[in-house]
């Protein structure tokens, strides 16, 4: 019995594993997108953080740098999304779409000297603590502090949006720009810092991808993992805890399917793949009827372009 | 001083110049980035966009490129003139593929001249259905169309990967995850020997004609246009707003689903996991490139689709990945939105005068 239990530990952790960058891009793209700006780049975003962390790692042989690097990275390629929207006025998703093409042809013309190398171990915390108590240890123990953080985020994202000045003046850009402006608050630099914000925590998901969870580069290797974080961010409502919530339901899916593979289930995976898309439309379509539950959380202006004549 | 001022009125020659100007951006940034990877710029151009179309095969090649991306962009042309974003015209593709390529395997060594039509009609009317999805919920739920038609991408894309692998594998397939090769009579009939250009072109010349024409010939084409500039005036002209929302859908949908049944039954004769490399999203930029106009879609989808073939060039000469496609791909949107800042706004430059100030 001890065993199953602490089997059904180590499932549990690596759920957790799994929902780690859907987590982190989500949490980032949902405070782009309670701005009121719609960035479809996601994907392209994260696959440039996991080659940038992933090359830094080789390079420098320094994984602090590596992580940093990437967050930079994802930071800086969401410039280019933000001068374009913000700056020249462009239709967020083309703009989005644009980004997340070119950075998938970007990242694998910049990884083309680093497929096949091996990864460096990145040091995992309280590894002992993991393998001596059964059925928690693999879920409390022995994970990267990467996961520590993501975990985190969601309840300090939605504290910062409840709870503190900024977060509320994120919210008023996001839900009528026109007022939040009249009022004197900087709608461009709001949204502008959002943008940026966005692009580095996706850049930090894409890392631990190629740092952590499957050490190595290879092409395209997010494989999708950009739009199921864009889907979590209207699955959850635009709320960070159900972010929390939706991400360890998608990655739980996600490590279901390798273990019903395992066992010779006659659900079919894709079945099990499709889920998080068609739940996602599920959700769309319930809180889209109710225009109640679609203003409590989906900032108004999303997606619209704001010009401010001067 | 510098002074930016807003326009009242765009001039017809910049709006299709701007186009231009992008693609001569996208050139420099290009050479710029081989030349940071330690390559030639000027070689690595050359490779990339004149040695793939420098003898009759590459330019079969690109005609052959061509052809779905012109299709599925003109279709999104009705679209975005209406202000509805379908973003999922990859997902309509797959599924347009898959209802044609199931009613091919169903005619599985039938002979006769009505199975081809069947085949493409069925493709379509794939298409049409799968677009109706993000209509529908969008005009009776007020659901947003873009995440819904981008979500069912995902979901096509699993679809046609179940079919391969499990119930419409080829028996005699070895488990590969793919189809039978479909008869003689399910295939587009090729236009030359030993080129692989096929007959979808006329499809898609046909369709372009069509969509002029209802464009800029008929009521719709003005109801659509009109939505597009400003909804509250369609509203008070009476226009059947939802209606309108499902019909462009539904001919856009249609366009991705022949543009799907095309590739199946044209150069690739089967279903296997990846009919299609990603046309679906790069119509988007093939719509935007060529202004949502006919003309201009044809030039774009030409364009477009050197980057595909280029990509493949450059990875045998070059060695570069040939995801290398999507950076000129990403290059040519960015610079050609940005520089459609020039189209709205009026950029003035002032001497300090003190009065002014």
């Amino acid at each position: 019995m001890s065993f199953d239990l602490n089997f059904i530990g180590i499932l549990i952790g690596a759920i957790m594993a799994s929902s780690v960058p859907l987590i982190l891009a989500a949490s980032g793209e949902l405070i782009t997108e309670r701005s009121g700006v719609l960035n479809l780049g996601v994907e392209g975003m994260m696959i440039i953080g996991a080659i940038s962390g992933f090359a830094l790692m080789i390079v420098t042989d320094n994984l602090f740098f590596a992580v940093i690097g990437s967050m930079l990275s994802g930071l800086i390629i969401s410039i280019i999304f933000g001068i374009l929207t913000q700056s020249l006025l462009t239709n967020h998703v083309a703009t989005g779409l644009a980004l997340t093409i070119f950075g998938i042809g970007m990242s694998a013309m910049i990884g083309k000297n680093f497929v096949g190398i091996p990864g460096k171990e990145f040091p995992l915390l309280f590894v002992n603590l993991k393998e001596n108590i059964p059925f928690f240890g693999p879920i409390l123990f022995g994970h990267s502090v990467i996961l520590y953080f993501a975990f985190l985020l969601p309840f300090i994202t939605n504290y910062f949006l409840k709870k503190t000045k900024i977060g509320l003046i994120i919210r008023a850009v996001g839900d009528s720009p026109t007022s939040a402006s009249n009022q004197g608050i900087n709608v461009i630099l709001v949204r502008y810092s959002c943008i940026l914000y966005g692009g580095a925590m996706c850049g930090l998901a894409g890392a631990y991808l190629s740092l952590i969870y499957t050490p190595q580069w290879i092409e395209n290797m997010t494989g999708g993992r950009g739009w199921i974080a864009l889907a979590l961010v209207v699955f959850a409502t635009w709320s960070p805890i159900k972010v929390l919530i939706g991400a360890l339901i998608f990655g739980g899916i996600t490590i279901l399917q390798l273990h019903m593979q395992a066992i010779g289930f006659r659900i079919p995976v894709q079945l099990l793949s499709a889920l998080p898309y068609i739940m996602t439309i599920i959700v769309l379509v319930i809180i889209s009827r109710d225009s109640r539950k679609i203003k409590l959380n989906t900032p108004t202006s999303l997606g619209q372009i704001f010009y401010k004549e001067k | 001083m510098i002074k930016i001022e807003k326009r009242n009125d765009v001039s017809p020659s910049i709006y299709f110049l701007t186009p231009i100007l992008a693609i001569f951006l996208t050139l420099f940034g290009g050479g710029i980035i081989f030349y940071v990877l330690g390559f030639n710029p000027i070689e690595a151009l050359k490779f990339f966009f004149i040695t793939p179309i420098s003898d009759l095969y590459g330019l079969s090649e690109l005609l052959v490129k061509a052809t779905p991306l012109c299709l599925i962009a003109i279709g999104l042309s009705f679209c975005f003139k209406s202000n509805n974003w379908n973003i999922g015209a990859e997902g309509q593709l797959i599924f347009g593929g898959i209802v044609g390529g199931g009613v091919a395997l169903l005619f599985y060594g039938h002979d006769g001249f009505y199975v081809l039509p069947i085949i493409i009609l069925s493709g379509a009317i794939g298409g049409m259905i799968f677009a109706m999805i993000p209509a529908v919920l969008k005009t009776y739920f007020n659901t947003n169309e873009i995440l819904v038609s981008l979500m069912l991408v995902y979901v096509a894309k699993l679809l046609l990967d179940y079919l391969v692998v499990g119930p419409w594998s080829n028996p005699e397939g070895f488990n590969f995850p793919e189809t039978r090769q479909f008869s003689e009579s399910a295939r587009m009939p090729i236009l030359f020997d030993g080129l692989r250009i096929h007959a979808g072109i006329f499809i898609t010349l046909i369709t372009v004609f069509l969509s002029w024409l209802i464009l800029y010939k008929t009521y719709l084409g003005f109801q659509i246009k009109v939505s597009g500039l400003s909804l509250k005036t369609a509203k008070y002209a009476g226009y059947k707003g939802k209606t309108m929302i499902i019909i462009v859908f539904m001919i856009s949908g249609a366009c991705a689903g022949l543009a799907g049944v095309g590739e199946i039954t044209g150069p690739i004769g089967q279903l296997h996991r990846n009919i299609s490399p990603d046309y679906g999203f790069t119509a988007i930029i093939v719509a935007f490139l060529g202004r949502l106009n006919p003309i201009g879609i044809i030039f774009a989808s030409l364009i477009v689709a050197l980057t595909y073939l280029g990509a493949e060039t450059a990875q045998i000469f070059l060695q570069v990945p040939k995801y290398t496609g999507q950076v000129f791909q990403g290059m040519i949107l960015f610079f050609l939105l940005g520089s459609d800042y020039l189209l709205f706004f009026k950029i003035k430059f002032l001497g300090l005068k003190k009065n002014e100030l």
